[in-house]
């Protein structure tokens, strides 16, 4: 796995003929990702160019603390090219999860891609970094994660953050984050990083990502958040096919009901699609199959920072951090507003005993003018 | 801020005009966007459940519902912006200077305020010719209020508009850390809206009733009636 990565750099193109793909399967995988990349049509000309002729970009994968779904996500991309062309041989020169080599032979090998490739190689991070008590949660090699990470960034051209750990913690993050997992972009500074959020990303996201830097030799265009905005831009609302039931405010009222067996909009019992950007809508998942929302299931805002602490999955509810699980904006609301009432009322009782004499005033003074008129 | 005592011969009262024409169009507008935006708000947060055999194509009402809700959001904003420019060009009682604390004398004022009205000492009546300056602070709250809403709501739709106006706000879900956040914010800072909206009425009749100024009706002709004792102290001095 590790001989061929040093000697000469062979293309994408090459390996891939080596590999028994024919031409026709080369250009069917450059026209699909080009248009998942969202390119226009000779985008896909420029695809194949850039992979026919660029040697490969030494790529470096580590595993923090993840449970490894975005490498699941990624060998499941829908055209076997993409695992193949990126993770199999080709590419990858580290990674714990499918990396042959084991021990001081893999570390040896990381460490050769780091120095022979310094400042060219792209490394890829999935999992958090636990800074609590000096990184001892999670040690590979009996070197912290989080010195493997400064190690490993220091001579990397970019640094892509894979999935929701990497790129804002997750659920290891979630309150009261007891490790301490910090995600990438707030230990490593400096470097360029891509945000790929998701719990997993999808499998085309992740290759669309890669693709468009060796195609372009640049970061794609990135959000305020750091994520490629070909594929992030969106709410998984705004590309949900339920979305007319919503326009039509017509919803599920609970898993059993009617409305639900109908395929109504799952707003109700706590779809997050209207705050989560991402392109489950349109690409879909598993060979573009289904996602959750068309298996029934409302979205868990799995790519939105947090997600775990944005109150309970199954309810539309604005939690209220500080007045306990149970309550909701809307009960502490109504509760402010009785106070508000009974201080109201009570202040009201108050002015009529305490500003009587003004009061009695005014009204002697409107009754005197009162009398002092003529009658009719 | 004069206390006044009550003397026995009737009051002679002089009609000072202090709401200017667009300060009153500002604040009915704005009242009446407030409401709209809490009720449509409301029904955005919690859609009621209605239960129909109609195809999907057939119905809008929830689609028609987020439209008057952002209608309200943009005609609220344009109505704010307005205002803060009023507060600059727009009479005494309209300035910028009635909200924003700039010394140490509005403070005691606010203090001899909460006296009088809220813990109702014996012997101060403070009466005040426009707003008030625990009023006026409470109004910059408002305004702050506004602010936020303006911003976590244009946030929230700046995603769904190619407009450049909403585009302004596109920063904001990345800023408070997400659109589920931005809702939060949003939702919480309803409730302000709301028992602001009490508390307004309920000091509207209460100043009305203690003091016989015409509080409830200026902001219907723009007049108050004040003592021409309090006129006198308030005139400023010929030179």
């Amino acid at each position: 796995m590790l001989t061929n990565t040093s000697t000469q750099r062979k293309t994408y193109y090459e390996e891939l003929r080596e590999k028994g793909y024919s031409r026709r399967d080369f250009m069917k995988f450059c026209t699909m990702i080009a248009a998942y990349m969202g390119l226009q049509s000779s985008g896909a000309a420029q695809v194949a160019e850039a992979l026919k002729t660029k040697p490969r970009v030494p790529v470096i994968w580590l595993h923090f603390q993840e449970c490894t779904c975005c490498s699941e996500s990624f060998i499941r991309s829908s055209h076997p090219i993409v695992a193949d062309i990126i993770l199999d041989k080709l590419s990858l020169d580290y990674t714990e999860t499918l990396m042959a080599a084991a021990g001081h032979q893999a570390e040896e090998a990381m460490e050769k891609t780091m120095k022979e490739y310094y400042g060219e190689y792209v490394l890829c991070v999935e999992g958090s970094v636990p800074a609590g008590a000096d990184g001892v949660y999670c040690m590979i090699g009996g070197k912290s994660s989080l010195d493997i990470l400064h190690e490993a960034a220091e001579g990397a051209k970019a640094v892509i953050c894979w999935g929701s750990c990497a790129s804002n913690g997750c659920v290891q993050a979630a309150k009261p984050n007891p490790t301490k997992a910090t995600p990438i972009h707030k230990i490593i500074k400096g470097k360029p990083i891509i945000k790929v959020p998701g719990c997993p990303p999808i499998g085309e996201v992740m290759a669309g990502t890669l693709v468009h830097i060796i195609t372009f030799d640049t970061l794609p265009a990135l959000d305020g958040t750091g994520r490629p905005k070909a594929f992030y831009s969106k709410r998984v609302h705004d590309s949900c096919y339920r979305r007319p039931y919503y326009d039509a405010g017509m919803f599920v009222e609970t898993f059993d009901d009617e409305n639900a067996k109908r395929g109504y909009c799952l707003y109700k019992v706590g779809c997050k699609g209207p705050s989560t950007y991402n392109a489950c809508g349109i690409m879909k998942w598993n060979n573009g199959t289904s996602y959750p929302i068309q298996s029934g299931h409302g979205c868990f805002g799995c790519s939105e920072e947090s997600f775990w602490d944005n109150g309970p999955i199954y309810e539309r509810m604005v939690n209220a951090g500080g007045f306990g699980i149970e309550e909701n904006a809307d009960k502490v609301g109504l509760v402010a507003l009785g106070v508000t009432a009974a201080g109201i009322a009570a202040h009201a009782v108050a002015t009529n005993l305490r500003k009587h004499k003004l009061v009695e005033d005014l009204i002697a003074e409107g009754k005197q003018s009162e009398q002092e008129l003529k009658k009719d | 801020m004069n206390s006044t005592t009550v003397s026995q011969k009737p009051h002679l009262l002089r009609r000072v005009f202090v709401w200017e024409l667009p300060v009153r169009y500002y604040h009915w507008i704005n009242a009446g966007c407030i409401l709209v935006l809490i009720a449509t708000g409301f029904i955005i947060g919690d859609p009621p459940a209605i239960m129909t055999s109609r195809e999907a194509y057939s119905s809008y009402w929830f689609g028609t519902t987020r439209f008057i809700h952002f209608v309200a959001a943009y005609i609220f904003l344009f109505n704010f912006l307005f205002r803060i420019y009023w507060g600059f060009v727009g009479n005494k009682f309209a300035s910028w200077r009635n909200f924003i604390p700039t010394n140490r004398q509005y403070f005691l004022d606010m203090w001899n305020i909460l006296k009088s009205d809220i813990f109702m000492t014996k012997g101060y009546n403070v009466h005040t010719i426009g707003h008030n300056r625990l009023a006026g602070f409470i109004y910059f709250l408002t305004f702050i209020a506004f602010g936020i809403q303006c911003l976590t709501g244009f946030g929230l739709y700046s995603a769904m508009s190619d407009w450049w106006l909403p585009n302004l706000f596109s920063w904001v879900p990345a800023f408070f850390g997400g659109d589920f956040m931005l809702r939060t914010i949003h939702h919480w800072a309803m409730w302000f809206f709301i028992l602001f909206t009490v508390v307004h009425v309920y000091l509207v009749f209460y100043h009305d009733y203690v003091e016989g100024h015409g509080e409830i009706s200026s902001m219907g002709g723009g007049w108050k009636f004040i003592d021409e004792e309090t006129f006198e102290k308030n005139k400023e001095k010929k030179k």
